[in-house]
């Protein structure tokens, strides 16, 4: 009843493009983007802000650079994780080799490394397709956390394979190191993620993504209505490795602090795989919620047993998360291959027409 | 610089010239290891040639196999009883499979039933390891491990019989595709699902004995790997490898999963026993993957595979 | 009833002695004819002359393997399709290739992306020239959209669209990047009489109000020899016929193809 768009007459294409077309919509965004910049510092704990919003903030971003590669694109990645290990160790080597230069130019920088190394990676995307393509990524996955698993010099020959984050700050607030408290590094992250997010709306909204999206639906037909192959799918592959080697860069400084290269093995890039299925492949939105349930997941196995009287051991709470993502997994690819976030729309659209459901 | 990466490069071939005997040895490892892929990637094969699904969870059947086998006979199952159990419960699985996962996904585009299978590979993993607990398990199925003796050349008896059942199980697999009527039955299903349908061949049957058979060589493979590095998680992980023998070989070739097999294992002996240890070690890990990806590049249909026609 | 005032003008693409094997089947063997400025174009003949196979050379999918092919003035050396279409040859296809994820508007603005100048940087913005570029582009293509009069599908997914209009969301794709050549892969295969007309009057009035030259196959004879100023006629991969519809209409080999009279 409240939530509708009779009423709102759009005059220009401008207004019937934007992002939410809807006064409701754009209202609630606004909201939300409030509570999450000033509502939930002030209430929430540390615990709260360092286990679950900075991690859910840093997957979400994660989830977005392969939503763009894999959801919009078309090209299965399962070189996740490689990227993300790329940006950590990145942002490693230029924090420590230039302390001066300020933190946010770090990440930057780092996210472009990535996106570099991606770009090589994508490379055979022009001959091969699908599943080949998959194990391609394989490739990358596992030589890059060969890579800086073997050669000291990433790491600054320190013995142990382990980095960890230099004290920075951002405008006289420490954001890494452990001065840094939880709620300057959510803000950090939060400011990120939002403004990363808002260019990968507008890059799939736009000329950019119907092209990625062309490639994905049928990629002859596009090439035939004069979309380059390869430099589409290769603009997909590096924006893609910017967001995941970004993530990366964020979770080794701000969510763990230290980090070695088997933090981003093989298993880290099946769950950000999960979280794009399970949220909804090609939806911004859905890289979020995908996130949020795969962080939340765990958790409620944890509390929920314990709470009914039947605690479950930590090997078994592994093995329930194994077995709940694999028969989401095929429970959304049958049932709802757009994900929690068609679930979402779907709710809205009813919305729309409450409380006169015909 | 330039000294070093030549003698990078060309060292280990002054190596190699100087004690042939040890470079047979690793040649003959890496064999042995070959048939250890292939074994894992006639799986793939099979489910590949019938279904045209690419089976990501092949690797999850051969630790789900394994652990059941060492499960049962923990259970105080004779090893002939253990055997017809794991075999009970990999026809359930192919059952389910097709029943759960493949019939709805009908028609789906390739890179959908891929990622299907990626999370029929999770909960295969989360099911049996709750069921059989996730610790290491010791198997022996009693072939011996001692090493042999030919012409000064030392070769480890248990990987000569595996590369013997690998043989004697590809052979049988041969035989079953070429001569009997179910074989006939899988091919004409892999070349075309409708005009099979249309002749009167039952393909949910078909695609639930081409699992199960998938279900068997994963037993197989599960068995060998077992007894060789302990039931455990990793085995699954170790059957990611058949991926680059697949890309090797081609999708729809059992000789091309062999070769491809054999390639991908002596490579990567002779490239760690002989070059890794300048940059490190431990380059097993990607060095199949790196060499697929290569070959791809040049050569994207496999060994053996049948060049792609593009249509409009 | 052909060329009513239609302005024909030179030759814009010359197809000269083209020859195209797969393997051991020649799907085409040299054939030769020529596209002018302004006309309509027909290409017919039985199943598997190779018809499609010949468009699939002009646009540069298939690469011929003897013979070569000359538009607008050159000779075109192992084209790739994306660079035929920069070129100005747009396409349809017989088994539609609409972008099924994407609604009716975002598949015809992809027409125009050939269009869009303004560079990555700004598309991350979408703000400023770029913004200005997509509802300009918007326009344009919001003009195609009443033209085909499909203004009520705008926001619907294609996927879930009838046949018919499916077709049409097609051509208004091909329309959008405003083609010199525009190819049609039996624009009307699996129409009913009504779709079938109101195609024929999109292509005529594409033809009339654009100019654009436009080839198409097409098994509907009837509307084969209205609509087209000449027709080439291929059989076997061979072409067995060309000329206006109403010479090829009474040449002797045609009719033998057409009516299954045994080659001797």
């Amino acid at each position: 009843m409240f939530y509708r768009e009779s009423g709102q007459f759009k005059s220009a294409y401008a207004a019937d493009q934007a992002m939410f077309p809807i006064l409701q919509d754009r209202i609630g965004m606004a909201v939300i983007l409030a509570v999450a910049f000033v509502g939930v510092p002030m209430v929430a704990n540390d615990y709260f802000l360092s286990t679950l919003l900075i991690p859910f903030l840093i997957f979400a971003l994660a989830a977005i650079g392969l939503n763009i590669l894999t959801g919009y694109c078309g090209q299965l990645s399962l070189g996740t994780g490689g990227f993300m290990a790329c940006g950590a160790f990145a942002a490693y080597k230029l924090a420590t080799a230039l302390p001066e230069m300020n933190i946010v130019v770090v990440f930057l920088l780092s996210g472009f490394v990535s996106a570099a190394v991606g770009v090589v990676f994508g490379v055979p995307s022009l001959r091969i397709k699908g599943f080949y393509l998959a194990v391609a990524t394989l490739a990358a996955q596992f030589f890059l956390i060969w890579l800086f698993t073997k050669v000291p010099w990433f790491v600054n020959y320190s013995a142990s394979g382990v980095i960890s984050a230099p004290p920075r700050d951002v405008f006289g607030f420490y954001v890494t190191g452990i001065e840094a408290t939880a709620e300057a590094k959510y803000i950090f992250c939060l400011s990120f993620v939002a403004v990363l997010a808002l260019v990968a709306k507008n890059l799939v909204r736009g000329r950019v993504g119907r092209a990625w999206m062309a490639i994905r639906d049928m990629d002859i037909a596009a090439e035939i209505i004069g979309i380059k192959p390869l430099q589409t799918k290769l603009l997909a592959f590096a924006v893609s490795s910017f967001y995941c080697g970004v993530a990366g860069a964020l979770w080794a400084f701000i969510y763990t602090s230290s980090v070695e290269a088997l933090a981003f093995d093989i298993n880290r890039s099946f769950q950000i795989l999960f979280m794009i299925i399970i949220g909804g492949l090609g939806s911004i939105l859905g890289s979020f919620l995908g996130a949020a349930f795969i962080v939340l997941l765990p958790i409620f196995l944890n509390v929920v047993p314990t709470a009914i009287g039947v605690p479950l051991s930590t090997a078994m709470i592994a093995h329930m998360e194994f077995m709940i993502f694999g028969a989401l997994i095929i429970f959304f690819l049958i049932v709802e291959p757009h994900g929690l976030a068609r679930l979402w729309q779907l709710g809205k659209e009813k919305l729309r027409l409450w409380p006169f459901p015909h | 610089m330039t000294g070093d990466i030549l003698g990078f490069l060309f060292g280990p071939l002054k190596e190699i010239w100087e004690f042939p005997i040890f470079f047979v040895e690793v040649v003959i490892g890496g064999l042995l290891t070959g048939v250890m892929y292939s074994l894992v990637a006639l799986g793939f094969v099979l489910i590949f040639k019938a279904s045209g699904v690419f089976n990501f969870a092949q690797g999850a059947m051969v630790l789900c196999a394994a652990l059941s086998f060492v499960g049962f006979q923990e259970l105080g199952a004779p090893i002939w009883l253990a055997l017809i159990l794991t075999l009970a419960t990999m026809l359930l699985m192919a059952m389910a499979i097709e029943r759960l996962v493949l019939r709805p996904l009908v028609n789906q585009p390739a890179i959908i039933l891929f990622m299907a299978t990626i999370g029929i590979t999770f909960f295969i993993d989360g099911l049996f390891q709750t069921i059989w607990g996730s610790d290491i398990k010791r198997m022996d199925v009693g072939i011996p491990k001692e090493p042999m003796e030919f012409g000064g050349v030392l070769v480890n008896t248990f990987d000569i019989v595996a590369a013997l059942v690998a043989g004697t199980l590809v052979a049988t697999l041969a035989f079953f595709f070429q001569s009997t009527r179910i074989g006939r039955a899988l091919r004409a299903v892999a070349d075309d699902h409708q005009a099979a349908q249309s002749v009167g061949i039952p393909l949910r049957t078909i695609w639930v004995i081409v699992w199960a058979v998938a279900g068997l060589v994963a037993l197989v493979a599960g068995i060998m790997w077992g007894s060789k590095l302990g039931v455990q998680f990793s085995l699954a992980l170790i059957a990611l490898k058949a991926l680059p023998v697949l890309i090797l070989g081609g999708f729809t070739s059992i000789p091309g999963a062999i070769i491809g097999g054999l390639i991908i294992g002596v490579g990567e002996k002779v490239a760690e026993v002989y070059w890794a240890p300048g940059i490190g070690g431990g380059i097993e890990d990607w060095f199949a993957y790196i060499l697929a990806l290569v070959f791809l590049m040049f050569r994207p249909q496999g060994l053996f595979g049948e060049k792609i026609i593009e249509r409009v | 009833m052909a060329n009513k005032g239609r302005v024909i003008g030179d030759t814009l693409l010359k197809v000269e002695n083209v020859s195209l094997g797969f393997g051991g089947v020649k799907a085409l063997t040299d054939v030769s004819f020529d596209i002018r400025k302004g006309e309509i174009r027909a290409i017919i003949g039985p199943n598997g002359a190779g018809k499609s196979s010949m468009l699939n050379c002009i646009n540069g999918f298939y690469h011929p393997s003897a013979g070569q092919i000359t538009y607008k003035g050159q000779v075109r050396k192992q084209m790739r399709p994306h660079e035929t279409a920069a070129g100005g040859i747009a396409r349809t296809f017989q088994n539609i290739a609409l972008f099924r994820g994407m609604s009716t508007l975002d598949n015809i603005m992809t027409g125009r992306l050939l269009k869009m100048k303004r560079g990555f940087w700004w598309h991350c913005l979408h703000w400023g020239p770029a913004l200005r570029e997509e509802i300009e582009h918007r326009e344009h293509v919001e003009r195609i959209i009443d033209f085909l009069e499909i203004q009520a599908i705008r926001k619907t997914p294609v996927g879930r669209l009838p046949y018919g209009l499916q077709k049409r969301v097609e051509l208004g794709r091909a329309l959008a990047a405003e083609p010199d050549l525009l190819l049609l892969d039996e624009p009307m295969a699996g129409m009913n009489l009504e779709e079938k007309e109101d195609m024929c009057r999109f292509i005529l009035d594409v033809n009339e109000e654009f100019g654009t030259t436009i080839a198409l196959i097409e098994h509907d004879m009837g509307v084969v020899m209205d609509i087209s100023d000449r027709v080439v006629v291929l059989e076997y991969g061979r072409k067995i016929a060309d000329g206006t519809p109403d010479e090829v209409k009474s040449d002797k080999r045609v009719i033998d193809a057409y009516l299954g009279v045994p080659h001797e």
